[in-house]
């Protein structure tokens, strides 16, 4: 018969394990744990900043309807400044690619085809990114910078700094299936946003290519002692980059049934600082998709939570530049704390 | 003839102007521990990585067990048996213990996704086991920067012996470690020969190279100064002989 001490002995032993599980489990997620609870903090000080605002539906749905915008680039910039690079390039490309829709698509009537060559020049002009950097050695922040520049002149080229009009395409399947309405609320971006972040957490999170972005990230020279081919792996990173910011061009430009030249410009920061308070490292190794999908949240109710608290809109770029310098100090901190 | 473990012949290897490796002839016998030394750029570390298939050679063959291998990459030298334990360690310290014991060589199932609860599994395996990690706050998802420089160095090794390497390269194995650290390493090398399998040693420390190896080898600015077997030459000898070479580039 188990005598009463001996059950309270594994009761202890029990609550003891239970306690370190839960200690684990906060270490491991710690990252994850603390953007949910920024998300939290702001959504209440919004609410009783602006109760009216944030109580209604239509703001959410305006939050779902714009975040994806740059969203959908920031869950692939992600993985990229997870392997300790960076693209500036993809506002450009955003552009690029939208160029790329608008010919194909006037010329042969066909917006499938227009989104084929569309997707297609996000993914020649990211795997170029790639090659520039990896192959010719120069480094990304200097290499985007000057494909940022490199396209944006070739679509003003292009287009001789003319619009374009998209609404021939209201209406149709096509543009419902990338920005129609779910039930007249639900944006189609907003669920392409969760099916890429899905699809880039598997891939980071469950798949060998993942496995190595972080590694490399972490450490190239000890990635490539073993085996890991950092080369490859960086180019495929600019190459899904290019990819996902020509599909957010196409998105973004279907959304207002317009293109414009200046495509993308505006979306640099926001993205950016995304990412970064969603806590991914600008030291690489470290980052996750989660907490970039809650920064695109917190990014984009920043600018609506101003406006509706009574703060003029000219506190927005002060804010996310406060934002991207607090997340990577932080980083540097916990770096030298952990080192 | 006699089959050998690993066989480079004539092999060179140049950086822009400056050459590494001259016509080197060098080999590890099937079951042999082989201590590499030499002082710095010497190009002990440049003939570890052609070894391994992080370098290609300039000139020169390769052979492993008798075979003549071309285009020998890390993942073929893997392939070939080698293991190495890198003098930098070669780990990811931000990330977990079991991500750093299959980096490279994750563990796939279908269409190159993981099989992470394997992975965990093995690695929980060797903590217990070979790397002596009983303590519940280490588990196979801890992130590794938190070891101290022994257990990094145990993660290192316990990781090249779990790929049932038939050569193991040790680079440098005993820097940073305590006494009682470097004296289990030692013993390891003992037990890793007694298992049948060949080590190639590289240290400064002369007098832990000799302890281990059947046979040193001298290299001296990109070439073979001298090979001894440890039973023909007192550590006394080799020493005077290790300064000669280095003073005047002449081993006599």
């Amino acid at each position: 018969m188990t005598s009463h001490v001996d059950n309270r002995d594994q009761l202890n032993a029990t609550q003891t394990q239970a306690a370190g599980s839960l200690a684990r489990f906060g270490r491991r997620n710690g990252l994850q744990i603390g953007i949910v609870g920024v998300l939290a903090v702001m959504w209440l000080f919004f609410l009783l900043a602006a109760p009216r605002t944030f109580l209604a539906p239509e703001i959410y749905a305006a939050f779902m309807q714009t975040i994806p915008l740059f969203g959908i680039m920031a869950v692939p910039l992600t993985m990229l400044i997870i392997a300790r690079e960076i693209d500036l390039s993809f506002t450009s490309i955003m552009a690029i690619g939208m160029v790329a829709f608008l010919q194909i698509w006037q010329e042969t009537g066909s917006p499938i085809l227009g989104l084929i060559a569309c997707l297609l020049t996000g993914l020649a002009v990211g795997a170029l990114n790639g090659f520039i950097i990896v192959r010719l050695g120069i480094p990304s922040l200097i290499a985007t910078i000057g494909t940022q520049f490199l396209w944006r002149g070739a679509v003003n080229i292009i287009t001789n700094g003319r619009s374009g009009v998209l609404t021939d395409l209201r209406d149709t399947p096509f543009r419902e299936v990338l920005v129609g309405k779910i039930a007249d609320y639900v944006p189609m971006q907003f669920l392409w946003m969760i099916f890429i972040a899905l699809i880039v957490w598997l891939i980071l999170n469950r798949h060998k290519f993942g496995a190595h972005v972080y590694l490399i990230g972490d450490n190239e020279n000890s990635a490539r002692l073993m085996g890991v081919s950092a080369n490859r792996t960086r180019i495929t990173l600019f190459a899904i980059m290019g990819l996902t910011a020509a599909f957010a061009g196409l998105v973004t430009s279907l959304n207002i049934s317009t293109f414009w030249p200046t495509l993308g410009e505006g979306y640099l920061l926001q993205t950016l600082a995304a990412v970064f308070l969603g806590g991914t490292s600008v030291f690489g190794g470290v980052g996750s998709i989660l907490g970039t999908f809650i920064g695109c949240f917190i990014i984009g109710a920043i600018n609506a939570g101003i406006v509706a608290a009574g703060l003029t809109g000219f506190y927005t770029e002060f804010i996310y530049g406060l934002i991207i310098i607090v997340s990577v100090s932080m980083h540097g901190f916990v770096r030298k704390r952990l080192g | 003839m006699d089959q050998y473990r690993l066989e480079l012949r004539d092999v060179s290897k140049s950086f822009g102007d400056v050459q590494s490796l001259r016509n080197v002839n060098f080999r590890v016998g099937m079951n042999e521990v082989v201590g590499l030394l030499g002082d710095n750029g010497a190009g002990k570390s440049t003939l570890i990585k052609i070894v391994t298939g992080y370098y290609q050679p300039d000139g020169g063959e390769i052979h492993f067990n008798g075979e003549k291998v071309e285009n020998l990459s890390v993942n073929r030298a893997r392939q070939h048996g080698v293991e190495t334990v890198y003098q930098e360690r070669a780990l990811a310290d931000q990330q977990t213990l079991w991500r750093n014991i299959f980096m490279g060589r994750e563990l796939t199932t279908r269409l190159g996704f993981m099989d992470i609860q394997k992975m965990r599994e093995e690695t929980n395996r060797l903590m217990l086991g070979s790397m002596g990690f009983t303590s519940m706050a280490v588990t196979p998802d801890s992130v590794i920067k938190g070891f101290s420089g022994g257990e990094k160095q145990g993660v290192a090794i316990v990781r090249a012996l779990h790929f049932q390497a038939d050569l193991i390269v040790l680079d440098e194995p005993t820097m940073g470690l305590s006494l009682g650290e470097t004296r289990k390493l030692l013993e390891f090398v003992k037990d890793i020969k007694q298992a049948g399998k060949s080590v190639i040693f590289i240290d400064h420390n002369v007098f832990h190279v000799y302890s281990v190896a059947d046979r040193v080898v001298v290299l001296d600015r990109g070439i073979v100064a001298g090979e001894f077997l440890t039973k023909d030459i007192g550590l006394n000898e080799l020493m005077e002989k290790m300064y000669r070479v280095a003073e005047t580039g002449q081993l006599d």
